[in-house]
């Protein structure tokens, strides 16, 4: 069996910043593939690299004062960053198209959505003029524009921000790409808004069968779209992994710590509290020695992780995770350690109930005495609290 | 075209929802707010001007907050829970409507009475950047309450010290300036500054929306520190539906104007009745991979309609799947249906969709 190619890989990418007050490095070694049809998804908050590394990859990062440092973009096995400026212009539009946050920026305003998708179509294919403004109104027919033939006429002011960035969606795909850059498609968007847009950017990478890079900072927008996802945190990638392993088996405490900070909709929050990340991102312009979350990580041991910097372990194929700790046995989350800890009360609470039931469960000594004891297995404790019920440990 | 106030308005085709009772009512009130509305003139031309429709921004929204509790208010953008919080501050004239603090009617109240009124009731803006002057030091943006309140220097200063350490700032923050600071730390400012007067009650509009996630936690938890602490009322507003959960006791949704449905939070969040309410919580996705592929998802046809003379009756009928004649004729009353729980629909069904 021989792996499937990757599309996009990325190797070692370093963007820097030269600015007044020093060097920016905003992207810091990041290296990752894309997959031919997945979806992947690159998280982190703002700051951390995610915006630069997808420009980066399509040549719009603004040089001076921008610079890339070394690296490489492989695209279907060409380097993109030697690529000449007429090569780009043929990948960029064609095989990968970028769709920005903010649809009001990226649209010109002077020309009409038909002839904005229209131009694109021209620019890289040898069709008529007619041929493409049907193409324009096929594709926004496609995205869910109602009356495209009309629409198509209109220009970007006269579409709400939901229906501009459905004609950002028509344009990104106009070509038939390969690669769809989505750099926080619904953030400016209301949720009704960008719950239709997101099926929206389904249904066309479905229709032209292109892998999407998903930039987000929202946990629940990946949950629900990507297939394997980067976390990123100053400039680099610190987890990467498939979408499930990300969110239930994370090995990296800046994880650890996303997903325990967000309050979740789902759930009551019981006397709860949220768990914040103390402190705040560090600058770019001097980023922390060692591991570059070590300020902020309660689990720092204020030793290796303050002098030497993690690289990305492999924790397994296609699993990495940038900690010191990461393959230490029992390095859990604080969401797999309660759910651990509900799985072994639920097997005392059955022990302390009903010892036939679990005759090679020993009860610990110390249990009723232990804090947070579930108030049913209290309940058993003291209903069973018999002398000579106990067993010894046997193993 | 351009928009100014409207202080009555003879065309109108759309109306407020009839409310039954008190929506969110309690023993112990601190602001109930009846029938508030404010509608804006859109009118044409400079010399002579015509009034060529009404954004009926809030519509006759009535609902009570509770002393000591976190109301929440939400909603997509332009449903007006931003014009209700200025609204009940004053900081915009209502067009109709009362809002009682501790029992008074403060809308008729005149500049004197209103000022003294100001200091029981604060807000929090989202953007701490822009409602924080930039050529201010942070003891200066905290102490100008003290300042314009007459409070004596020594005493300002005083108390400026105790804000920034309740807030979780340093004292030798408060001789920097707003741009030093990383967002989170300027609503800190944001919080201290709408702390000085000891108000009761403090709006949070939209107070971490701006803020990454890691410091938005930060932050909810230092008001509800504060809460606890100094006895604060909260009315938040978001359109963070996560947040509002977390945060609020009793929750209000609005839909073009119009209040729509009124519950406690677990309540709301688990057996939503009105229709909007159930397409908005299906619509926000849940950081859990499982659940999303397990999920069923109500998408919402089209874009909300205009404030601008907004459909009639029901103002959710033409997005809503189970509209009927009625919907588009007869205003649905916001009405009790459940103990604690006010739906303003003519066909609510109680839908999970989390």
């Amino acid at each position: 069996m021989t792996e499937p190619e990757p599309l996009l890989s990325v190797r070692d990418l370093r963007t820097h910043f030269h600015t007044d007050a020093g060097v920016v490095k905003a992207v810091d070694g990041v290296s990752f593939d894309v997959m031919p049809g997945e979806v992947f998804g690159i998280v982190g908050e703002s700051g951390s690299g995610k915006s630069i590394t997808a420009m980066s990859i399509l040549g719009l990062v603004p040089m001076p004062p921008g610079r890339i440092e070394s690296g490489e973009i492989l695209w279907k096995g060409t380097d993109l960053l030697s690529a000449t400026d007429a090569d780009l212009r043929r990948i960029r539009g064609k095989e990968i198209s970028m769709i920005f946050q903010d649809p009001m920026t990226s649209l010109n305003p002077v020309y009409t959505i038909g002839q904005q998708i229209a131009e694109i179509v021209r620019v890289h294919n040898d069709v008529s003029k007619q041929e493409a403004r049907d193409r324009a109104i096929e594709m926004l027919e496609l995205v869910g524009i109602p009356r495209p033939e009309q629409r198509a006429n209109d220009y970007p002011h006269q579409f709400s921000g939901g229906m501009r960035q459905r004609a950002m969606i028509a344009m990104a795909i106009a070509c038939d790409p390969d690669l769809l850059i989505a750099d926080e498609p619904t953030t400016a968007l209301d949720v009704t808004i960008q719950a239709q847009i997101l099926e929206v950017l389904q249904h066309a990478s479905e229709e032209t069968n292109s892998s999407i890079i998903l930039i987000t900072h929202d946990l629940g927008v990946v949950a629900g779209m990507a297939d394997r996802v980067a976390v990123m945190y100053a400039g680099q990638i610190v987890e990467t992994g498939a979408i499930d392993e990300i969110f239930y088996e994370p090995r990296m405490p800046y994880t650890w710590g996303l997903l325990e900070s967000i309050p979740r909709l789902d759930q009551r929050r019981g006397g709860r509290r949220l768990q914040p990340i103390s402190g705040s991102p560090p600058s770019m312009l001097r980023p922390p020695s060692g591991c570059r979350f070590h300020p902020r990580c309660p689990y720092s041991d204020g030793d290796r992780c303050v002098s030497d910097e993690p690289s990305l372990i492999e924790l397994r194929f296609d699993r990495q995770a940038r900690c010191h700790y990461a393959l230490q046995p029992g390095w859990y989350s604080p969401g797999e350690r309660l759910a651990v800890a509900e799985v072994e009360w639920d097997v005392l609470i059955v022990a302390a109930t009903d010892r036939s039931a679990a005759p090679d469960v020993d009860l610990p000594d110390d249990l009723a005495a232990r804090e947070q004891v579930p108030e049913t297995l209290a309940d058993a404790l003291t209903a069973s609290q018999k002398p000579g019920r106990r067993r010894s440990r046997k193993s | 075209m351009s928009i100014e106030a409207a202080p009555t308005d003879a065309t109108a085709t759309t109306g407020p929802l009839p409310v039954e009772g008190m929506p969110g009512r309690g023993p112990d009130a601190i602001l109930e707010v009846h029938g508030l509305t404010r509608h804006f003139a859109v009118t044409k031309g400079a010399i002579l001007r015509r009034r060529v429709g009404t954004v009926r921004a809030v519509d006759g929204v009535t609902f009570a907050v509770q002393r000591g509790q976190t109301f929440g208010l939400v909603g997509e953008s332009g449903c007006g829970k931003s014009t209700t919080a200025r609204l009940i501050l004053k900081l915009l004239r209502a067009t109709s409507g009362e809002v009682m603090f501790e029992g008074r009617d403060v809308l008729p109240l005149d500049k004197g009475a209103t000022r003294a009124m100001r200091a029981d009731m604060q807000i929090v803006f989202q953007d701490p950047y822009a409602s924080l002057n930039p050529r201010m030091t942070v003891r200066q943006i905290i102490a100008e309450p003290l300042v314009i309140r007459g409070v004596r220097r020594d005493d300002a200063r005083a108390k400026v010290l105790e804000l920034l350490q309740l807030c979780g700032l340093a004292k030798e923050h408060g001789d920097r300036y707003p741009h030093e600071f990383s967002g989170g730390q300027r609503q800190r400012v944001g919080v201290a500054r709408a702390l000085a007067l000891d108000p009761k009650l403090v709006i949070l509009d939209e107070p971490v929306s701006a803020l990454d996630v890691s410091i938005q936690a930060q932050i909810v938890n230092l008001l509800e520190d504060l809460q606890d602490r100094l006895g604060l009322t909260y009315v938040f507003i978001a359109h963070d539906l996560s947040v509002v959960r977390h945060i609020s006791d009793k929750i209000a949704v609005m839909y073009l104007g119009h209040v729509v449905e009124v519950a406690d939070r677990d309540d709301l969040y688990e057996h939503p009745r009105h229709p909007y309410t159930v397409a908005l919580l299906s619509a926000v996705p849940i950081p859990d991979p499982r659940k999303e592929r397990a999920r069923e998802r109500i998408i919402l046809q089209g874009d909300p309609p205009s404030p601008v003379n907004p459909p009639p009756a029901c103002r959710f009928h033409t997005r809503c799947w189970k509209a009927q004649e009625i919907c588009r004729n007869v205003p649905p009353p916001l009405a009790e249906q459940e103990p604690g729980h006010w739906v303003a629909c003519h066909f609510p069904e109680e839908r999970s969709v989390l």
